[in-house]
């Protein structure tokens, strides 16, 4: 759930952001339907400053009884400390962590590797060359996907939640080629987000990318795949799933 | 009901007093010793480092009054690896109310990731399974031949209502290989105990309170204890 002003929200290519409802409610009701866990990301805090609303982060932890991660705006450890306070079962960090690798380093050490998911919002050129961004997929930077990847881990990251800038909200699948060379290079779980659109989608990005665990948003909120069917879906096709 | 949770330097332990809320009790965060001993439950939760928290348990005397309690006790995560023998995380020694050693995943295949996160199918069929030692396990027994060396078809109270496959949440680096108290195994990488139980001690490897329905079931099971 990308949350913006206490509200659900989701882009499409990261901008024309449609309503999708309270996030509180939005999260008991995809753990009832069985989702295995939940993703918090305050969307504009790191644009425009703003920190994620720890209150939110306290309702949630009051009312679901699956694992969460909250992003957005964490630069610092007290940052994470409050979440995690606040009930939050990993923090993910991203511009903040491009901007000073260390944070990854402060985090893992402080509260260990399990809390800390680093997300990384990279775009493919046409050559071919992934790059990360920083702000919501709104500044380049000189990083490399693949190498930036790498440095997370060997910092101690638990996970990697790769999100695709250019699979985003066009709903044809996920970038499983890169999902694959991630996961296959790396020894710390890869999730999978931006371009679910259909059941095949994830199956694939499972068999193909290679990916550990799969991440979407506007196909749960909208009701265009629903979670029981999709896991059913899964399951007839081989895929351990709850 | 006083239903108590030790207060120490490990996280995540409000996840359990939220838990414990939507069952309807309102449980007690606390590290003074009458209260924890007065207690009709005690909750030993947490996620963290061994060596740092056997510490402060030690520096607070609070490893003898877990020693002591007498009323159910659920250590989660943490709480149960620090409720037996010895550590490997820190080389430390703990509680040892379980006679068993505490060891690290030693991955085999790039898919074996540590930490071990995520969710894993629980085996609850067995009121305890008659093994005799880990050597034997890890060298002779498959996790599918587990099954035949059950004697006891029982499930234990703590999952009355829980069946075999059953899916829970687990964050861990280090696991209590299967021992003459295990009541729950999981497999990841080998087969491990995901549950103890001994005399009124019990106890979780995976996390109840971020369970789901199942957690749920576990955590009103502990709370309808004898």
């Amino acid at each position: 759930m990308d949350v913006k002003d206490g509200q659900t929200v989701k882009g499409t290519n990261f901008v024309n952001l449609r309503e999708a409802g309270d996030p509180v409610e939005l999260g008991k009701f995809y753990s009832e339907q069985g989702a295995d866990e939940l993703v918090f990301l305050d969307i504009t805090a790191s644009h425009e400053g703003r920190k994620t609303f720890a209150e939110m982060v306290s309702r949630v932890a009051a009312t679901v009884n699956i694992p969460f991660t909250v992003g957005g705006g964490i630069g610092e450890l007290k940052d994470v400390d409050r979440l995690l306070n606040a009930g939050a079962d990993k923090v993910s960090v991203n511009s903040a962590a491009l901007r000073r690798p260390e944070l990854i380093d402060e985090i893992t050490n402080h509260f260990g590797s399990q809390v800390c998911v680093v997300a990384i919002d990279a775009h493919e050129d046409e050559q071919g060359q992934w790059t990360c961004y920083l702000n919501g997929g709104r500044i380049p930077t000189e990083r490399g996907l693949f190498e930036w990847a790498h440095e997370a881990q060997e910092r101690g990251a638990g996970e990697i939640l790769f999100t695709s800038m250019n699979h985003d909200g066009v709903k044809t699948g996920f970038a499983n080629e890169a999902l694959r060379r991630l996961s296959d290079s790396l020894s710390i779980p890869i999730i999978a987000s931006g371009g679910a659109g259909a059941k095949e989608h994830f199956r694939d990005t499972f068999l193909e990318g290679h990916s550990d665990a799969a991440l979407a948003a506007s196909v749960f909120h909208f009701g265009e795949i629903k979670i029981p069917e999709l896991k059913k879906y899964l399951k007839s096709e081989g895929i351990t799933v709850r | 009901m006083k239903v108590a949770i030790i207060k120490y330097n490990a996280g995540n332990i409000y996840s359990v007093v939220h838990a414990l809320k939507r069952l309807g009790v309102e449980p007690v965060l606390t590290d003074d010793p009458a209260e924890l001993l007065s207690a009709d439950r005690v909750l030993f939760p947490g996620q963290g480092e061994a060596r740092q928290a056997m510490g402060y348990l030690r520096e607070h005397r609070l490893d003898e009054v877990i020693r002591n309690l007498k009323q159910p006790v659920l250590g989660i995560c943490i709480g149960q690896q620090l409720l037996c023998r010895h550590t490997e995380e820190g080389d430390v020694d703990c509680i040892g109310i379980f006679d068993a050693d505490v060891k690290r995943f030693c991955p085999e295949r790039h898919e074996d990731k540590v930490p071990c996160m995520g969710w894993n199918g629980l085996r609850v069929k067995s009121e305890k399974l008659k093994v005799k030692s880990e050597k034997l396990i890890v060298n002779e027994v498959k996790s599918e031949e587990l099954r035949g060396n059950e004697v006891n078809e029982g499930v234990n109270p703590l999952f009355q209502g829980v069946n075999d496959g059953d899916y829970v949440y687990f964050v861990h680096s280090y696991y209590v290989p299967l021992c003459t108290d295990t009541i729950a195994t999981a497999n990841y990488i080998l087969p491990y105990s995901a549950a103890l139980h001994k005399d009124n001690f019990y106890t979780c490897q995976f996390h109840p309170e971020k369970s789901g329905a199942v957690g749920e079931q576990i955590l009103r099971n502990f709370l309808k204890l004898k």
